[in-house]
Order: structure tokens, then C-alpha cells, then sequence
């Protein structure tokens, strides 16, 4: 199932696609998107992971035995038959045992690394709004996007086909919200534009340090231009025990392929190219036969 | 000017150079995404209630094909009423995997009897439990019903049976069946959608 495709001329304006130029230079603007996750008010229920699965038709793998326990999660990580699930971890912290409670999928960063180190053109995309996806039809396997992603999420299939949270992009552009937000009980996830949601964020971080959660942040790491989904964190000094790193960043490989490595790369192969070719025209195929006459 | 097979051969290799390079500046790549379409959008919603917890959640369920008499529907999606009061939307993971409970191949969907001092289930059809059902309430009731207290004054109770209604059941229906706990005379009323 290729979620999307670049084929068509209806649908989202596109902000970026990988390996190619700006696609429409931006001339349609739509507002960035973004859920809140206030880990304050999540009871980890879970229900947010069950309708993820139910409304992306997915039958996640079941728990197995032989494998290393991993407490109250539904399993080790994220699959490829799961988008999204929910990170429990436990620590002492000044206000005693505490439960660290993560919802854990694709940030849809504004800046993808995924999107930087696919060689793919049209494999990775972010829509005008700011949804980061992967369409299948263009993917070629190579596995790039996962050494290109701060966050590890990309997972493959058997066929090296890459999956992760995609925003529901179907649901919305067509006017509903993301199905994790809709199910959420206790109002822990918000969804609408980055501008309304840093607003709310702000006005929930009071109120935690009101509570006492003095180390509070709002978690929307720089170093990716923002991400799509901020995270407001009552124990914001350890990021690293909600699964999530301190500082989120590309890797400098990444850029490093991208940038200098690939042109080099270029100016040698078509300079060897050209070379060959203007020895041909200009001095004519080198004789073999010659040579070894000489030495006889 | 004489067009020779060198000369030829220079121009042609430069023109596939400039092509491949991109110099023409054309990008034939399209400008626009076409989203995946909504798989609910030509379903069939139909509202109903959870049937898990006293909370008696709201849910919307999605079905497929037009009706027509030679199908039978298939429920793809459910998801939370967002017009109901008592959950606005929401559901828990309960509530949310709705769809597997209903498309489960071991849901019960037929009654069951056991015969006393049995050790099989045997399948009965609907008329027959219900049959079945209203035999054994009015034997019961027939049996113990409490005509008259000790001092003598008509009471009409029956003590010996629980009148309880499932979370699945609305106002009206509720309405109805606490009119029949009543007309049968039961003291036991009790409700699992209570909060």
C-alpha cells in the first residue's frame, strides 16, 4: 500500500521532496500542523496506540516470550506493522519513583532528516503542512532514511520498504484530525496549527510550575527546525528517560554525503567520462598492438 | 558549412551532456501530492454504544457496501461519537479496537445452552432462548412472589430475582425496563451504566 503518490495534479501542495529541487517553490502556504503531547495529563492507557493500529489496519506483532521483557510497553519498539506506541520507563527522580511516559512515533521534524539523506527523488516528502511521508511507489530500498533520522523510527519490511506514523494524512486533508488525538480520554493530545499549540503548550508549562515541576520544558528540538509533534515534559531535564534525545540533530554525515561527497563524486565521474570521450575524438583509441610490438 | 563526422560527432556529445546535466532547466516532476483517500469516506456510519464499562461510551461504526441484498456489510473503522456527551469522541484502547471484538471468529453470535448436569453447549435459536427465558421468570415469580407482608398489606414483591440492566441500554430503553422490573414486582433493581 503506497500511501501516497506524487502522480496527480489534486491533493496537498508539497514543501519538499528528496533529492529534488523545491517542487513548488512555496508558492502555496498552508498552516504547519502539530499535535501536543502533555506527558502531565497522559494516564498511558494506551488507547492512542490501539487506534493508531485499528485506524491504519494493522495487526502489530504479539508479544513474544522469548524475548527481553520490556515491562508495561506492548512490545520492544516501533515495527512495521507499528506506527506509533507508548514508552514506559521508571526512575528516581527529587520527587520520588517516577513513571516516565512517552508516546513515541515520527516527530515529522520541519527540517527531515529522512528527507535530507533519501537519494530517491519523490520517495520522501513533506506536504505544505508540514506532514513528513513516504511513498512507496518511489522508495528503493536503500535504508537511508533511518541513518538519516534523529529520532530512529523508520522500520522495514521484509521487502526493505519503509513505515512509519504518517500524520494521517488521509484523515487530515479531509478535515478530521489525526486518529490518536481523537481517541485520546484524558485530553493529554491537542491537535492544530504550531502557532495554537506552542500558545497551549505555554499555558500548560505555567500551570505545571505552579504544580511544583519546576524543570518543565517544552520539548520542540531545534537542531530539526522544530518538530511536528512538541512534547511538554514535567521532567524536562531528563529528555533521555523519555526515549527522547537532549539534543535532536542530523547526523554531519548525512550532510556531509549530501553536500561536498555528491559533487565530487559527480565532477569525477562525468570528468572521467569526458575524458574518455575527448580521447577518442582527439587522439583516437590507443592501439594495443603497438606497444607490444615496441617490446618485442 | 560542411558538416563533418568529428564535428558531428562534438556537437551531438554536447547536447546529451547538457541534458543530462539538467541544463535545459526543465523539471518534469510533478509539483503536487495526491493523498490517499479516506477509507471511510463512502462508508456507512452507524451510531451505537460500547458495550465494555458502565461509562458507555459513544461510537460511531463504519461499514461497507451500499446494502444491496446479496452482501453483507463489513465493518472497516470504529471510532468515538463525537456528538455523544458522555465521551465527546474519546475512546480507550477498549473502546478503540471495537472493530476486532466485532470481526473476531470466536464472537459469540447465537445463544448457547447448557443443561443442567451437562458438559456441552449446544447452539438454540433466539425464539427458543427467549422462549426459554420468559418460562423459567414466570415460573420463578409464580413461585415466590410475596403477596402480602406480616402485618397483612398487599406488597406484591419478588424477592428471589436481580433485574439488571447492560451498559448498552439508552434512557428509553431503560425507561422500558425498570416498567418491567416493576410490573414483575422485582425489589433488586440495578443498572450497570451507573456512575
Amino acid at each position: 500500500m503506497a500511501t501516497v503518490t506524487t502522480e496527480g495534479t489534486v491533493g496537498l501542495g508539497l514543501r519538499r521532496v528528496s533529492a529534488s529541487k523545491s517542487p513548488d517553490q512555496n508558492i502555496k502556504k498552508s498552516d504547519q500542523l502539530a499535535i501536543l503531547v502533555d506527558i502531565s495529563s497522559c494516564i498511558g492507557c494506551k488507547g492512542c496506540e490501539a487506534a493508531c493500529s485499528q485506524w491504519h489496519d494493522l495487526k502489530p506483532p504479539l508479544f513474544a516470550e522469548e524475548k527481553v521483557f520490556t515491562g508495561y510497553q506492548s512490545g520492544p519498539g516501533l515495527a512495521p506493522s507499528l506506527f506509533m506506541f507508548m514508552r514506559f520507563q521508571e526512575a528516581e527522580t527529587e520527587k520520588g519513583l517516577t513513571w516516565f511516559i512517552t508516546k513515541y512515533q515520527c516527530m515529522h521534524c520541519s527540517d527531515p532528516g529522512c528527507l535530507k539523506a533519501c537519494p530517491s527523488p519523490g520517495a520522501v516528502i513533506q506536504y505544505s503542512n508540514g506532514i513528513v511521508d513516504f511513498d512507496h511507489s518511489k522508495c528503493i530500498g536503500c535504508k537511508f532514511c533511518l541513518s538519516g533520522c534523529p529520532f530512529d523510527v523508520p522500520r522495514y519490511d521484509a521487502n526493505n520498504k519503509p513505515w512509519k506514523c504518517n500524520f494521517c494524512v488521509d484523515r487530515v486533508s479531509a478535515g478530521l484530525e489525526p486518529m490518536c488525538v481523537k481517541t485520546c480520554p484524558t485530553n493529554a493530545l491537542h491537535f492544530g496549527t504550531k502557532e495554537e499549540m506552542l500558545i497551549r503548550a505555554n499555558q500548560l508549562l505555567q500551570g505545571l510550575k505552579k504544580r511544583g515541576f519546576d524543570k518543565a520544558v517544552i520539548y520542540d528540538p531545534p537542531g530539526v527546525g522544530g518538530t511536528g509533534y512538541i512534547y511538554l515534559l514535567p521532567h524536562g531535564d531528563k529528555p533521555e528517560m523519555y526515549g527522547l534525545p537532549k539534543e535532536a540533530s542530523i547526523s554531519p554525515l548525512i550532510s556531509l554525503w549530501k553536500g561536498p561527497v555528491k559533487l565530487i563524486g559527480s565532477v569525477v565521474l562525468w570528468g572521467t567520462l569526458l575524458g574518455a570521450f575527448l580521447q577518442l575524438i582527439l587522439f583516437g583509441p590507443i592501439k594495443v598492438g603497438k606497444k607490444h610490438k615496441k617490446e618485442e | 558549412m560542411e558538416l563533418t563526422r568529428r564535428s558531428f560527432l562534438k556537437v551531438s556529445g554536447a547536447s546529451i551532456g547538457t541534458v543530462l546535466t539538467g541544463g535545459l532547466g526543465f523539471d518534469l516532476k510533478p509539483a503536487m501530492a495526491r493523498v490517499q483517500d479516506l477509507k471511510i469516506s463512502n462508508a456507512k456510519a452507524v451510531k451505537s454504544i460500547c458495550p465494555y464499562c458502565s461509562v458507555s461510551c459513544g461510537v460511531v461504526i463504519y461499514s461497507l457496501t451500499d446494502g444491496a441484498m446479496n452482501v453483507k456489510p463489513r465493518v472497516i473503522h470504529v471510532e468515538g461519537n463525537p456528538d455523544d456527551p458522555v465521551n465527546r469522541g474519546t475512546l480507550c484502547p477498549k473502546g478503540a479496537t471495537l472493530k476486532d471484538f466485532i470481526n473476531a471468529p470466536n464472537r459469540l453470535k447465537k445463544p448457547l445452552y447448557r443443561p443442567a448436569g451437562s458438559k456441552e453447549w449446544k447452539e438454540i435459536s433466539w425464539e427458543e432462548a427467549l422462549d426459554r427465558i420468559a418460562r423459567l421468570i414466570k415460573d420463578t415469580r409464580d413461585r415466590t412472589l410475596i403477596e402480602k407482608d406480616e402485618q397483612g398489606r398487599i406488597v406484591n414483591r419478588m424477592e428471589s430475582m436481580v433485574w439488571v440492566e447492560g451498559s448498552t441500554i439508552a434512557n428509553e430503553e431503560g425507561y422500558l425496563w425498570v416498567k418491567m422490573g416493576v410490573a414483575l414486582g422485582t425489589v433488586l433493581r440495578e443498572t450497570q451504566a451507573r456512575i
